[in-house]
């Protein structure tokens, strides 16, 4: 036999069940701690790296992007298609084509650690999901203009 | 003399009438109640979808059930796969029979009722065997061994404890128990016995924290892991039957049956008493499955025989030189 006796495993035994249901029946009074989710929705961390999207640029309304290009050439998967166009009169390119393959996203970053402007920000959207592949295709100029 | 016997007749009808739709209610209310239950102790909200706080979800889960195909595994014995859920389902209805919820309501009072009872409730070990063995399916027949001699084992000590309040109340008619219990309920004067009745209980039924012949995570879902549809929830209507069966007899033997402060229409209203006890009973049932851990086997083996049994054979010898004393 192990060094503790018959009847010591019973009064140990016994207690420790009695003590087990006070720690659950203690837990059935307190607050829940899950969230009804459709419902409820927790606050998301301003950490949260979301697919890339467009700051937009207070004075213009438009986009801060100068068309250089960084970005689709920092991209380690070749998500963007970045086009812009030198209109006549203007000193710099704007922007026409900003488009996010987000399939090929791995969302490490690197766009918006390079972008001289700070014009890409990861957004707080969480809640994707599509049917097709083209779906998650973003354009975010259109985006842009949308939430604005 | 024949119109008594088509009255008796007549009132057996209606009794196992009322008896089956009292065992699918009691499936709804105990299915639902575990599942709040473990979701307060889980501090989560449970059930919330279907009806307010979801009351009507074990219904849906019913109706979901019934239109779902009943699967023949290949290779299994055909005969005995299909005849387990039946098997299962009857022998924990027929004790309700017998089981007095007021000094009226009963179907039948047999004076060999506690016998009836504890006869018919070990066939279920029959069904349990049959299903494991009929599925052709090794973590079936595992469960379903298990299960055999979990059953068997507690068995004993279940007779013994409940034996001593016998040799109390000299009659095995269940009414006759309850009549004995009019001055003092029996869980004061036999607690040793309630402890035992209520552990081997827990056994008997297959429930937490010796619900090993359905352990899910070493045998799936053990001797029903093959049954899909009305064939699974007939276990499950007789795993919650169970519990209200053996939860009845220790509210007869134990906790006085329909005794309680007095109500009008006593010879019936009475059955409010004995239901509150019953189901509070039940209640701790699912407190204590969502705060124990699963035993091993042999932890199981070995509390059984060499405490529940010791226990109650000493128990049953100071009732029996006490009795024979005063």
């Amino acid at each position: 036999m192990r060094n503790s006796g018959y009847f010591k495993d019973l009064y140990v035994g016994g207690k420790s069940l009695i003590i087990g249901l006070g720690v659950t029946l203690r837990t059935c009074f307190l607050p829940q701690v899950t969230v009804h989710y459709p419902r409820e929705k927790l606050e998301i961390t301003p950490n949260y790296r979301g697919h890339v999207e467009l700051v937009k640029d207070p004075e213009t309304g438009g986009s801060r992007c100068i068309v250089c290009g960084m970005c689709a050439r920092a991209c380690p998967s070749g998500c963007f298609t970045v086009k812009g166009e030198k209109k006549e009169g203007e000193k710099k390119k704007t922007l026409t084509v900003f488009k996010l393959d987000f399939t090929k996203c791995s969302l490490c970053g690197t766009c918006v650690e390079t972008c001289p402007k700070g014009a890409i920000r990861y957004s707080m959207d969480y809640n994707i999901a599509g049917f097709t592949r083209e779906e998650f295709h973003y354009d975010l100029i259109k985006r842009l203009e949308e939430k604005g | 003399m024949e119109m008594a016997g088509n009255l008796i007749l007549l009132r057996m009808v209606i009794a196992v009438v009322l008896i089956v739709a009292f065992v699918f209610l009691n499936a709804l209310i105990m299915g639902y109640l575990e599942r709040k239950l473990s979701a307060r102790i889980q501090r989560r909200p449970g059930l919330m979808e279907v009806g307010p706080h979801g009351i009507l979800q074990l219904l849906i889960d019913g109706f979901k059930l019934i239109g779902k195909q009943l699967i023949i595994p290949k290779d299994a014995d055909r005969f005995l796969f299909r005849l387990a859920p039946l098997l299962s389902f009857v022998p924990v209805v027929l004790p309700l029979m017998v089981i007095p919820f007021s000094s009226k309501l009963q179907a039948r009072d047999f004076d060999i009722g506690l016998i009836f009872i504890l006869a018919i409730s070990s066939l279920n070990v029959m069904a349990i065997l049959m299903a494991g063995w009929g599925s052709n399916n090794k973590y079936s027949l595992f469960g379903a061994m298990r299960s055999v001699a979990q059953n068997i084992s507690y068995e004993i000590p279940m007779l013994l404890s409940l034996l001593a309040v016998i040799l109390m109340t000299n009659t095995f008619s269940m009414q006759g128990i309850v009549q004995a219990q009019h001055k003092i309920w029996f869980f004061l004067v036999q607690p040793i016995a309630f402890v035992i009745y209520i552990v081997a209980s827990f056994a008997e039924t297959n429930r937490a924290p010796f619900d090993l012949p359905e352990a899910e995570s070493e045998l799936t879902a053990g001797y029903h892991t093959e049954y899909s549809g009305m064939g699974f929830s007939l276990f499950m209507l007789a795993e919650y039957a169970n519990m209200f069966v053996v939860c009845s007899i220790a509210t007869t033997l134990f906790l006085g049956g329909w005794h309680g402060i007095p109500l009008p229409f006593g010879e019936y209203s009475g059955a409010i008493w004995f239901l509150i006890k019953a189901y509070g009973l039940m209640i701790f049932m699912i407190w204590v499955r969502w705060t124990y851990p699963r035993t091993r086997f042999d932890q199981l083996m070995n509390f059984c025989w060499k405490y529940l049994i010791p226990f109650a054979l000493v128990n049953l010898l100071v009732t029996a030189v006490l009795v024979k004393l005063l």
